[in-house]
């Protein structure tokens, strides 16, 4: 069940939200410098550059060890775990992402931009949620729950 | 230099909004789709096009679909890399790396930078 924590916002520091602003930003201009100065096709590879997952992965790692340590437990191995989950979701998310960049691909030359970017996200993220789905009930083999195989795996799993 | 600015306020934008979405939801498998947004795409194509016009940006699109494919490689060795030897997120995370970066190189190169 997916749900939404708002109160999760809290937990993320001024500082935290700063990195990830200027990350993003130069990604962006990284992406932008290297198409003008090399070229679309090689500058294009930049536009699926992983600019929020290592800003991402170690928050969730950060705040999971901290929620542990406030009720005196270490919290690494479980801030790991959960930054694994949080790439296992990135890996299906990349999947959508080449959907989005295939529909770009094909339609942008000849139809309307901002109609074919807002299809394109639309699809991202179905294609991501779905994915998702079937992972989540084993449709395919990809067996990560069962690998951690732990009880507080499966707890994680479930927040 | 306004476009580098520009480029560089939207992309923050764009990134710390899909990183916000991300962070608020459950369970963090789901919430890790987010980290795959098409983030910094979105930020720059509204730019690009503007610029260089529609086929440019679906040139970038192409390339962008190659390097999608190394994401989802990149992503799933620092999932396993997490999980199989709990190093710290930000050390997997900036050592795998160059998964992305060589696999996105190997296939442009491949593919001649044409799909």
């Amino acid at each position: 069940m997916v749900e939404f924590k708002i109160s999760a916002l809290k937990a993320t520091k001024p500082r935290e939200y700063l990195v990830r602003f200027l990350f993003g930003g130069a990604a962006t201009v990284l992406a932008g410098v290297i198409a003008k100065h090399y070229g679309a096709t090689l500058g294009g590879l930049f536009l699926a550059f992983p600019a929020i997952f290592p800003c991402s992965a170690t928050l969730i790692e950060s705040h999971e060890k901290e929620r542990k340590q406030r009720i005196g437990h270490d919290g690494t191995n479980r801030g790991r775990m959960a930054a694994s989950l949080d790439a296992a979701g990135a890996m299906l998310g990349a999947c959508g992402l080449v959907a989005f960049a295939a529909l770009l691909w094909y339609f942008l030359p000849h139809h309307n931009a901002a109609l074919v970017i807002a299809a394109a996200t639309a699809v991202w993220l179905v294609v991501s949620v779905a994915l998702w789905e079937l992972r989540k009930n084993r449709v395919f083999g990809l067996r990560v729950w069962q690998r951690m195989g732990s009880h507080a795996a499966k707890q994680l799993s479930n927040r | 230099m306004t476009d580098l600015i520009i480029r560089f306020l939207a992309g923050g934008v764009v990134v710390s909004v899909f990183a916000m979405i991300g962070d608020v939801l459950r369970p963090k498998s789901f919430a890790g789709l987010f980290s795959a947004a098409p983030s910094v795409a979105l930020a720059t194509l509204t730019l690009t096009i503007h610029k260089e016009g529609k086929p440019y940006a679906a040139h970038e699109a192409a390339s962008m679909l190659l390097a999608s494919i190394a994401f989802i490689v990149y992503a799933a060795a620092a999932s396993y890399v997490l999980r199989r030897w709990r190093i710290s997120a930000l050390v997997t995370t900036i050592v795998t790396m160059p998964i992305w970066a060589g696999i996105s190189l190997a296939l442009w190169a491949l593919t001649g930078g044409r799909l």
